[in-house]
């Protein structure tokens, strides 16, 4: 069999929103390196943690999870996580979690390096189960741990108490951010952050809203990639810029009727859970191998912002996807699988995250019997690549594509 | 015309000629799946039993773990859809069939004209499949077809508890080695295996006219657990192994159907 012959890619656009973002992404590690270097005192970020804050300080953070993904995409995972095992951690806890440990143990990670941290910044609305996680870096590292504590909301909105109990934890955050690091708060360059994120956040909601069109105008596994900027980036000038560039070049191409999702759109599904980074390709293939589109995901959107003042932040920051009750989190999915046409839902079911796939048999149950759309769902995880099996989500997938393909056709 | 549905699996193959009038030719079954000489061996047995050649069969549709890699079929179907349809020609009524494979075990529903609306699979641990039992027959010494017979002269179960397949295994050897009696251990285990695809069915809701497919419904111990599990009967055919094969050739004379449509 002769080897596949593959074209030479085409030098990427300096002007383009691919460029851009990948950009971002990259200098967001080096900026906090050479921080590093300078001898400035540098952070690890939770992942919905509020980025505003340590934007408004000037601190340079980077983001374990973001870092986690990078290095299961690039193939590390099951060697972190083996180490993080070898040091006592189990195999059922997050992968994200175990990678980190043994990244902040000494354990080298060429797939994405990142300097240690001098202190950690937690925030439990995206999972609870990372107090614990960060508490052992702080330990581990001997360093100050920040930590706010979001409450699960069994209510559609915000209370004032809730709101309140948020709000004083931020102040209280950035006091201890001042003391230890010596930098100073100022609510005119806070303004100037929240307006920079809702801006940013407002591009990449827009962005992502544009799979309303049918075909949609962008592959959804797209937004995996472009939203590392969203964790890393959103209170930056140039990510606030790179996003309304991604959403001019949609709008564009919908004008167009042309699409980066390559092939006919078949099919379009909402994919639940996070990403499966060791196998994206794999997951990505199965369904563009069927001409299915994955249109929309909750995932991409937690991490969209949109506010008007600072008590409007605390709001917004006990409303992402994981701080929310089960019904709620379903008629927001609801919402995304209406306004995307959705007609399938693909759940991965990821058993070392304890809080997302607890409740998601019964969620996408619900979702499924709402949307009147087939539910079909696939082991794996986040980045350990030992908890998936090719065959199985390949069985499943070609099951569900077969279930919309009959139903087009009855 | 002659249709050839062939189902490989992950430890047998499986095989149905049929002709254009539905009418089963030949079938045969081969104890070797994936990766394996089993599915040419059925389709030499299957022509040899039919009294055709191999330019006699007018289209193939493959199914099962190995759909991927057998290279002489014209299209591939899952196995979820072929069982759905194998098990709705067999039992027309049939709204929900609950296949036990080698590796897997699948519920899927079924609407009035025998299409796949839903489905639901086992996760990615072998507990409760065809492997388990095989694992289980090995400890007791007995080939897999012979659990059924020893179950039935059990006057009392004993529960295997465990789930994992491994600890499982150690739970029937400590059994054994406190004497206990083996038909009633065998009772238990074929339960167990009953048991935990019956959490899978009420996942969907049970619907009136179950019935299984797969190597897994042969056994009657288990079948009867199941019904006792769920409060329904579960039908069931000789053929029910065969069900994914079946349910292959008749897409294979659809596709076929629908290819001369175009000419």
């Amino acid at each position: 069999m002769s080897e596949e012959v593959r074209k030479p890619r085409p030098a990427p656009d300096p002007a383009s929103a691919k460029y851009k973002l990948n950009m971002i992404a990259k200098q967001a590690y080096d900026d906090v390196a050479e921080a590093k270097k300078r001898g400035e005192l540098i952070g690890w970020c939770a992942s919905n943690f509020p980025v505003e804050i340590p934007e408004t300080l000037g601190l340079h953070v980077c983001y374990p999870e973001n870092q986690a993904a990078g290095i299961a995409a690039r193939g590390g995972g099951e060697r972190m996580c083996s180490i993080a095992e070898g040091m006592g951690y189990s195999n059922d806890i997050c992968a994200y979690a175990r990678i980190s440990l043994a990244y902040a143990s000494g354990a080298e990670a060429e797939e994405q390096p990142m300097p240690l941290p001098d202190y950690v910044l937690c925030c439990s609305n995206i999972c609870s189960c990372m107090i614990k996680w960060y508490e052992n870096l702080s330990r581990e590292l001997q360093i100050p741990m920040i930590m706010i504590d979001i409450p699960f909301n069994p209510d559609y909105e915000v209370s004032d108490a809730e709101t309140a109990y948020i709000r004083n934890q931020f102040l209280d955050a950035i006091a201890q951010l001042e003391k230890i690091t010596g930098k100073k708060w100022s609510w005119d360059r806070y303004q100037e952050v929240m307006e920079i994120s809702g801006r940013t956040s407002r591009a990449w909601l827009a962005a992502t809203a544009m799979a309303r069109y049918v075909p949609s105008p962008f592959n959804g596994f797209d937004l995996l990639n472009h939203m590392a900027v969203m964790v890393t980036a959103r209170g930056k000038p140039e990510a606030a810029e790179a996003m309304e560039t991604l959403l001019k070049e949609y709008e564009e191409n919908h004008n167009k009727g042309i699409s980066t999702y390559r092939g006919e759109e078949q099919h379009r599904i909402m994919f639940e859970g996070i990403a499966c980074w060791p196998w994206l390709r794999v997951t990505s293939r199965g369904l563009r191998d069927r001409g299915i589109n994955m249109v929309t995901t909750i995932y991409a959107d937690a991490f969209g912002f949109i506010y008007e003042d600072f008590d409007g932040m605390c709001r917004a920051y006990a409303k992402v996807p994981n701080a929310i009750n089960l019904e709620y989190a379903r008629d927001k999915r609801i919402r995304l699988c209406q306004d995307n046409h959705v007609e399938g839902l693909l759940v991965h079911t990821n058993r070392s995250c304890k809080l997302w796939s607890g409740f998601m048999n019964e969620m996408s149950r619900q979702i499924g019997a709402a949307c009147e759309i087939p539910v079909v769902s696939f082991d794996g995880d986040q980045a350990d690549p030992r908890n998936f099996s090719e065959a199985q989500y390949d069985t499943r997938v070609q099951g569900l594509t077969e279930i919309m393909q009959s139903r087009k056709e009855a | 015309m002659v249709f050839m549905g062939i189902d490989i699996g992950s430890t047998t193959s499986k095989g149905v000629l049929m002709n254009e009038e539905q009418a089963i030719l030949a079938q045969h079954l081969v104890h070797a799946g994936i990766g394996t000489s089993g599915p040419a061996a059925v389709k030499r047995e299957l022509l040899a039993a039919a009294g055709l050649q191999d330019e006699d069969i007018d289209y193939t549709v493959v199914t099962g773990y190995g759909r991927r890699t057998y290279a002489e079929a014209d299209s591939q179907v899952s196995e979820l859809s072929c069982h759905a349809k194998g098990s709705a020609f067999l039992f027309p009524d049939v709204r929900m069939v609950i296949d036990i494979g080698g590796q897997d075990a699948k519920v899927i529903c079924l609407d009035s004209h025998g299409r796949m609306t839903d489905f639901v699979m086992n996760d990615k641990c072998a507990a409760g499949t065809g492997r388990f039992l095989e694992v289980m027959a090995g400890i007791l010494q007995m080939d897999v077809s012979e659990l059924e017979q020893e179950a039935a002269k059990a006057t009392q179960t004993l529960r295997i508890s465990s789930t994992c397949t491994v600890f499982a295994e150690s739970e029937v050897i400590s059994q054994l080695a406190a004497g206990a009696e083996i038909p009633a251990l065998v009772k238990g285990i074929c339960g167990s295996v009953a048991s935990r695809t019956a959490g899978l069915v009420r996942r969907m809701g049970v619907e009136e006219k179950v019935c299984m497919s797969g190597g897994v419904a042969n056994n009657g111990a288990v079948r009867r657990a199941m019904e006792e599990e769920l409060g329904t009967e579960i039908l069931y055919s000789p053929l029910a192994q065969f069900a994914g094969a079946l349910g292959a050739a008749l897409y294979a004379m659809e596709k076929a159907g629908k290819e001369k449509e175009h000419e």
